[in-house]
């Protein structure tokens, strides 16, 4: 009797803590600044006049309609592109189709103002590709800067996410359904049109929510990029970084703005992919056709072409990195001169980056198991809404993480801001909820009667947990807790907004660096991260065994 | 060690619904005891609630004189099979066995060699060292069945351990189950809703339908004197005729729709014109000059015996049957009968039951519902 109240305990215990991290660190921090957008920043009294500003000014409401008119671009560029790809790589026989992928995917998981540094590098008005080209061609080369390279970046960032998932999808297809359609008098395109689309459409549709918010969120992109193309997170943090008092209150009401937008999509997402949803799983998957002659060249081109644009950012990068510099010029040459610079000044970022990171995935990954448990084995009301705070991260932006922390946390009585633990909180925070999804993913493939048994052996409830409930669930946590460090240490949007001179992570040290022009420390520290992420990225597929990601 | 289970009046809720009105039944020490019925009728939540996975709402269950509703599952000293076997996937079979050794802190030396009999009793010694996924089903189950058995609990609890098996492996891990059970002679709950496997394997068997036990029997007698014409058509098939009671000074008869009489002398207490209902199996019946006229509407060869559907007039019969049946042994057959053959069949006054109009009691003497 005594110790099954103990036992109750303990997941009562976690319930509770669960409701409380998330209580204290999203709710509370949220509510803080939906407050904060309703305040009078002279008075601190009740007002609307944050949200009238924002309509009333061109130059505010302008940066909405522009992140919404490149975010949809975005999107459905890669939808296109992606989905192209994923059909490709799985119905016709691809050479090399394992680098390729490794390659996608590699693009995919750098960070993305990565990209657009370089494609400044590359195509910016003192850009290799810039010079090159108008001295060929003798005239001035279209500019990189504004929506055309928030675009061109962002959309070669992130179709890798509608590949993964479309390909993903195209994977689950029995081959038994195309030939259904076939002895039915159907072929050709008409099949792609009639069976395939269908099958893959909601697939499509998540993936492409995937990319939408990701794009709508993206600070790192716009700023290095964007220049007089204003988009909503860089008016936010430009807003709110800017210290003429009581521009935060403002910052504040555009970031509520951006929850809300972002909430209304997803919810509207999830109504429109759940009246039909079906699940597929095939015992015969379709196999991949050889093709000939020219479609075989045409498709062939078009595949490395994109993989090279894609990883081009990278090689830029990399080449860079090695370039000899004096100060922040660089000379004809190559040398280790930006790395040498980068230990000696900006070591700590890099110590930063690595304990932060560990810190966060190790809180994670326990969190996210034991939560993960209590959402889908003991399901109660507490449980049930914790269950759906779990969403909540999906759908706010870093920049608007970042904020809501820091107008929650500047004042008494918790005071966090400027210290490491604000910024592991926000890792933590945005990484949690696809742990805990994959863990609950893979606590429903373990049947609860393998608990049972173990506990009608004399096991408690506890001891069952970590013997064999834990055990069980490890391998397919690690990898998926690997994805997730990856996606750490690249975080760039809370973390500028959060870090002060002795937190500063590589992230948020290379996007200093490129606004203060010091072009070859950058490229030092990106080679180093990117370095960090491919390593990572082959750990994962040993440890998964597969090359399959989902994120 | 091992004990008896005494279940009173026993309650299952879930939130409105109630799933077991009020249940009681006594277990013996050492016992084979089986829950059956159809799916649905609350089993394995008897069953689950004998672990403890499943609350208790009113009454007791215990063991021996032990209160146990409030124990925790881990404290019960039970072993558990369950359907799906629950062996865990990342641990050896060995060390599956010796999981709940462990957890009793035996000493190395007697640990392995309790681990070492087992196996050998279950007969997987050889795939000892193996991971469980590389077993075959009826492997997998004695694995769960050694683990279950090895700690020596004080009752086995079974929840249709044979139902993912082929039928051929069924039977064989059925005798497996009961020698394993007779050697270590341990109190065992077993829940399946096949009844040929419930006569096959048990001591006794609670024959349950909606969360009532309808009759607790040895296996003979469940299937020859059922207590109510639900027992009668779940376990074999009955077929159900409408009947009435004649009494003429000292003997009593049956007497079918169509006039035929039987003289019974195994009634107890009834009354002259009774309306009763008669269940006659299917081998109950005999061809003969004199008995009931019927057709023949259908025939299936099955080898031993010969079976066929009958039709009767429509008057003669209980409602809402699914079939009547005849079973025509072919080592006594004079002669196999065509589709649409009259024919005259005798039911076998010694074996038949005659129940009260609603099917609610046996009418013959001495049948007991709780055996």
């Amino acid at each position: 009797m005594r110790k099954r109240l103990l036992n109750w305990d303990f997941w009562t215990l976690v319930t509770v803590l669960a409701a409380a991290v998330f209580g204290l660190f999203l709710i509370y921090p949220l509510f803080s600044l939906f407050a904060s957008s309703f305040q009078d920043p002279a008075t601190g009294s009740f007002t609307m006049k944050n949200f009238i500003r924002f309509v009333e000014r061109k130059y505010y409401y302008q940066s909405l309609i522009n992140s919404m008119w490149v975010t949809t671009c975005v999107t459905l560029l890669s939808i296109i592109i992606g989905t192209a790809l994923a059909y490709f790589m799985t119905a016709f026989k691809v050479k090399a189709k394992g680098s390729v992928e490794i390659l996608v995917i590699i693009s995919m998981l750098s960070p993305p103002f990565i990209g657009a540094y370089s494609w400044v590098l590359l195509g910016g008005r003192s850009g290799v590709l810039t010079r090159f080209l108008s001295d060929l061609f003798q005239t001035e080369w279209p500019s990189i800067y504004g929506f055309s390279g928030i675009l061109l970046v962002l959309t070669l960032k992130l179709y890798p996410f509608i590949y993964l998932y479309v390909a993903g999808a195209l994977k689950k297809i029995d081959a038994s359904l195309i030939e259904a359609a076939e002895s039915l008098g159907c072929s050709g395109l008409k099949k792609v049109a009639t069976v395939i689309m269908p099958l893959i459409m909601p697939t499509v549709f998540a993936g492409g929510l995937m990319v939408f918010m990701n794009a709508l969120a993206d600070f790192g992109t716009p700023m290095l990029i964007g220049e007089g193309f204003n988009v909503m997170p860089v008016m936010i943090y430009s807003e709110f970084i800017n210290e003429v008092g009581g521009q935060a209150n403002f910052a504040a009401a555009m970031a509520a703005m951006m929850v809300m937008i972002t909430s209304a999509i997803f919810l509207l997402q999830k109504y429109a992919v759940n009246k039909k949803s079906f699940t597929m799983s095939s015992l015969r998957p379709l196999q991949a056709k050889q093709l000939t002659g020219w479609k075989n060249i045409v498709m062939h081109a078009g595949i490395y072409l994109l993989v090279l644009v894609s990883v081009i950012p990278q090689l830029t990068v990399t080449y860079t990195s090695f370039l000899k510099t004096s100060g922040q010029i660089f000379v004809p040459g190559f040398s280790l001169n930006s790395y040498i610079t980068v230990f000696d000044n900006l070591a700590l970022a890099i110590t930063n980056t690595y304990a932060y990171s560990f810190i966060a995935i190790l809180a994670i990954v326990l969190l996210g198991m034991l939560v993960a448990y209590i959402t889908t084995r003991r399901r109660n009301w507490l449980t049930n809404i914790i269950d759906t705070l779990t969403m909540f991260p999906y759908i706010i932006p870093g920049s608007v993480l970042g904020i809501t922390l820091l107008l929650a946390f500047n004042d008494e009585p918790l005071i966090l801001s400027g210290t490491a633990t604000i910024i592991i909180v926000s890792l933590v925070i945005r990484r949690l909820p696809y742990t805990l999804r994959s863990s609950s993913a893979i606590l429903y493939q373990i049947s609860p009667s393998v608990e049972e048994a173990s506990i009608s052996l004399g096991a408690s409830p506890l001891k069952t947990f970590f013997k064999i409930t834990a055990v069980m669930m490890i391998p397919g946590v690690l990898s998926g807790a690997i994805l997730s460090w990856i996606t750490c240490i690249n975080e760039l949007s809370s973390s500028v907004i959060l870090y002060t001179g002795g937190t500063r992570t590589m992230a948020v040290a290379i996007y200093t660096e490129v606004i203060r022009a010091s072009y070859g420390t950058a490229a030092a520290l990106s080679t180093i991260l990117t370095l960090t992420t491919v390593l990572a990225l082959l750990l994962f597929f040993k440890v998964s065994g597969s090359k399959d990601i989902s994120l | 060690m091992s004990v008896a289970i005494h279940i009173e009046h026993v309650v299952k809720r879930y939130d409105q619904t109630t799933i077991i009105p009020d249940l009681s039944a006594d277990i013996q020490n050492g016992e084979f005891f089986t829950l059956l019925g159809p799916s649905g009728c609350g089993k394995t939540t008897l069953l689950r609630m004998i672990a403890g996975f499943n609350s208790i709402e009113g009454g007791q269950i215990k063991f021996d004189a032990l209160v146990i509703n409030d124990i925790p599952t881990h404290k019960r000293n039970i072993g558990m099979v369950f359907q799906n076997y629950a062996i865990f996937p990342h641990l050896t079979v060995r060390e599956n066995v010796e999981y709940g050794l462990k957890l009793r802190r035996l000493d190395k030396a007697a640990m392995r060699q309790k681990v070492d009999d087992i196996l050998r009793v279950v007969k997987i010694e050889e795939y000892q060292d193996r991971l469980p996924e590389r077993l075959s089903g009826g492997q997998q189950q004695r694995v769960a069945l050694a683990r279950a058995i090895v700690i020596h609990p004080s009752v086995l609890l079974m929840d249709e351990p044979l139902s993912n098996l082929d039928a051929k492996l069924r039977v064989e891990m059925r005798g497996a189950i009961r020698e394993v059970q007779n050697q270590v002679g341990i109190t065992t709950v077993y829940v399946t809703h096949d009844q040929e496997e419930a006569l096959a394997i048990s001591d006794r068997i609670a024959v349950m339908q909606a969360g009532v036990i309808h009759q607790i029997g040895k296996p003979h007698a469940i299937y020859t004197r059922p207590y109510n014409g639900f027992v009668s058509t779940f376990i074999g098939h009955s077929n159900l005729f409408r009947g009435r009671i004649k009494i003429a000074g000292s003997e009593k008869y049956v007497v079918f729709q169509d006039g035929y009489q039987v003289e019974m002398d195994n009634l107890g207490p009834v009354a002259d014109g009774q309306e009763v209902v008669v269940a006659v199996r299917p081998e109950e019946f005999s061809v003969q000059e004199t008995g009931l006229s019927c057709r023949i509407h259908s025939r299936v060869f099955l080898g031993k015996y010969v079976n066929y559907t009958l039709t009767f007039a429509p008057d003669m019969l209980v409602p809402n049957q699914p079939a009547i049946e005849f079973s025509q042994d072919l080592g006594h057959a004079e002669k196999i009968f065509e589709l649409g053959d009259s024919v005259t069949l005798r039911p076998n006054k010694a074996k038949i039951n005659v129940f009260t109009a609603d099917q609610s009691a046996n009418l013959i003497k001495d049948v007991k519902q709780y055996a």
